[in-house]
């Protein structure tokens, strides 16, 4: 790892001048930031520790409904609020779904949308990528490329997401709010990521110096809490990012779908909204008819990157999949293996 | 550039100079405070070899840097102990066959411990496994390991009712 300077800041605006300095990052949980320095893929001169700011590990309920997660509440401490899983379920699912138990208790919500892509190439110093170091080529589009972007990609990168959290937040039209150096902003969580186009090192809409101090969900999204889910493929039961996911959520009355929200994980350099599916769902009744029409829409545009053609038809399945488990109802209780395609009934046996 | 910590580390108040802020709390463990028990599997927080507790939470040590734990307690595996007397989560592991080369174990131990105490599992394997699943064991002593917890936790609501009687 290379030598830098640590700064611990007391103040969001403590953290804002200290990232004056060139080449310098935040850190919070560190659970990306240290591995991405130890394998010489980050390098930064200052090190500003930001876990010690007060006021931004409070989760805090507006009186509209909606809520304000500080940027420093740890994964674990959001996923188990009682309050919070009873609102956003999905969301929690999705938490839960992710990394493991260690990580969770470390890693913060704003981390958590600030981490990078896991592409092996992007984590080779070795190897060319653009998301790295720009103009360099990208050794993934004649590599290992079987898990790599199906939507939004360029021939410049075609690295994905690898968040859960951010799946559910982009579907419930979350907010990301910053403080920087001209003061503060909300930017809409869609819109946070930038698609690679010629540009992939160019990764979040965040200007210099501005820090995440909060993700902000809209009181209209809980009402979908009765039937929301997460769903994810991965390729060993725990502990491992998404081939695919979905976030799907419905509101239903009288028998017909009013309002829908899809999103997919693993698929796109961001968690990838599927507005044509959701709009395809409302006046219809709920089912697999339905649920198929939408998911063919939201994958029209899906194009391999490389040996991935199998993600185009796998997320058209989960998405099904995910709209009938919305449908059929949030469980009471979180399963025992959170968004897993499994059947998560509880007793010894490990994988049905 | 010196910086220098306090915390408290299985029960003792120390103070230490930190001369690089790139150590890592688990470097910091095993080759400054000759605490070697708490292990380097992967040292990327892949394999929880190094987890041990920072205020009571299972953390991987590996992805802590050791200034960022001033002020904080922490717990390793040579803090449970009392002489000879193993805590309940030890002598399970014994019981139940829950290693066999024994270098995950310090790890193992440790998630354990903050699992039972987090309390989201219950005594449903299936939870416990999957709660664990930050604690990889190549030698495979998954089984023993999940029968462990289920009895250690048992073991240490027991204890609780018969201290709070």
């Amino acid at each position: 790892m290379k030598r830098f300077d640590y700064i611990r800041a007391a103040s969001a605006s403590e953290a804002i001048a200290a990232s004056a300095h060139p080449n310098s990052v935040y850190l919070a949980g560190g659970t990306n930031m240290l591995d991405l320095m130890k394998i010489g893929v980050a390098r930064p001169d200052r090190v500003i520790d930001i876990s010690r700011i007060e006021g931004l590990s409070e989760i805090t309920w507006q009186d509209d409904g909606g809520v304000r997660i500080g940027a420093l509440v740890r994964n674990a401490d959001l996923a188990y609020d009682g309050r919070f899983a009873r609102t956003f379920p999905s969301v929690a699912e999705a938490l839960l779904s992710g990394a493991s138990a260690q990580v969770r208790n470390a890693a913060s919500v704003g981390g958590n949308l600030m981490q990078h892509t896991r592409c092996a190439y992007f984590h080779d110093p070795a190897s060319a990528c653009n998301r790295r170091v720009a103009g360099s080529g990208c050794d993934a589009r004649e590599g290992e490329n079987r898990l790599h972007a199906v939507l939004g990609w360029s021939e410049h990168c075609i690295a994905t997401h690898p968040s859960d959290f951010c799946v559910p937040l982009v579907a419930f039209d979350a907010n990301v709010e910053v403080e920087g150096p001209h003061g503060s902003r909300d930017i809409k969580l869609w819109e946070f990521y930038s698609l690679p186009g010629s540009t992939p090192d160019h990764v979040t809409a965040l200007q210099p110096g501005e820090l995440i101090v909060a993700v902000k969900i809209p009181a209209a999204s809980a009402a979908f809490a009765p039937n929301a889910r997460y769903l994810k493929l991965r390729e060993r039961t725990s502990f491992a990012f998404a081939v695919v996911s979905c976030a799907a959520a419905l509101q239903i009355d009288g028998g017909m779908i009013q309002s829908a929200r899809i999103a997919l994980g693993g698929v796109a350099a961001r968690p990838w909204r599927c507005q044509g599916a959701e709009a395809a769902l409302i006046g219809v009744e709920p089912g697999r008819e339905a649920f198929e029409k939408a998911a063919s829409l939201a994958l029209a545009d899906a194009h391999p990157s490389g040996d991935n053609a199998f993600k185009i038809e796998l997320a058209r399945r989960i998405m099904v999949r995910a709209l009938t488990l919305a449908m059929e109802g949030t469980p009471e209780t979180m399963p025992a293996l959170p968004a897993s395609p499994f059947p998560s009934e509880s007793g010894a046996r490990h994988v049905a | 550039m010196s910086l220098s910590i306090s915390t408290i580390i299985n029960g003792e108040p120390r103070s230490i100079a930190i001369d690089d802020p790139r150590v890592s709390l688990l470097d910091l463990l095993r080759e400054r405070l000759d605490l070697t028990g708490t292990k380097k599997g992967c040292d990327r927080g892949q394999c929880g070899a190094c987890t041990v507790l920072v205020d009571g939470r299972r953390v991987n040590a590996c992805l802590t840097l050791a200034v960022s734990v001033d002020g904080a307690e922490v717990t390793t595996i040579e803090g449970l102990a009392r002489g000879d007397l193993l805590h309940p989560v030890q002598a399970a592991f014994i019981e139940h066959d829950g290693f066999q080369c024994g270098y995950c174990t310090p790890g193992q131990i440790m998630s354990a411990i903050g699992l039972i105490q987090e309390n989201h599992a219950g005594s449903d394997p299936e939870r416990i496994r999957e709660l664990m699943s930050g604690n990889i064991c190549r030698c495979g002593a998954y089984q023993g390991i999940t029968e462990a917890v289920l009895e250690a936790r048992e073991a240490m609501s027991e204890k609780n009712r018969s201290d709070a009687a």
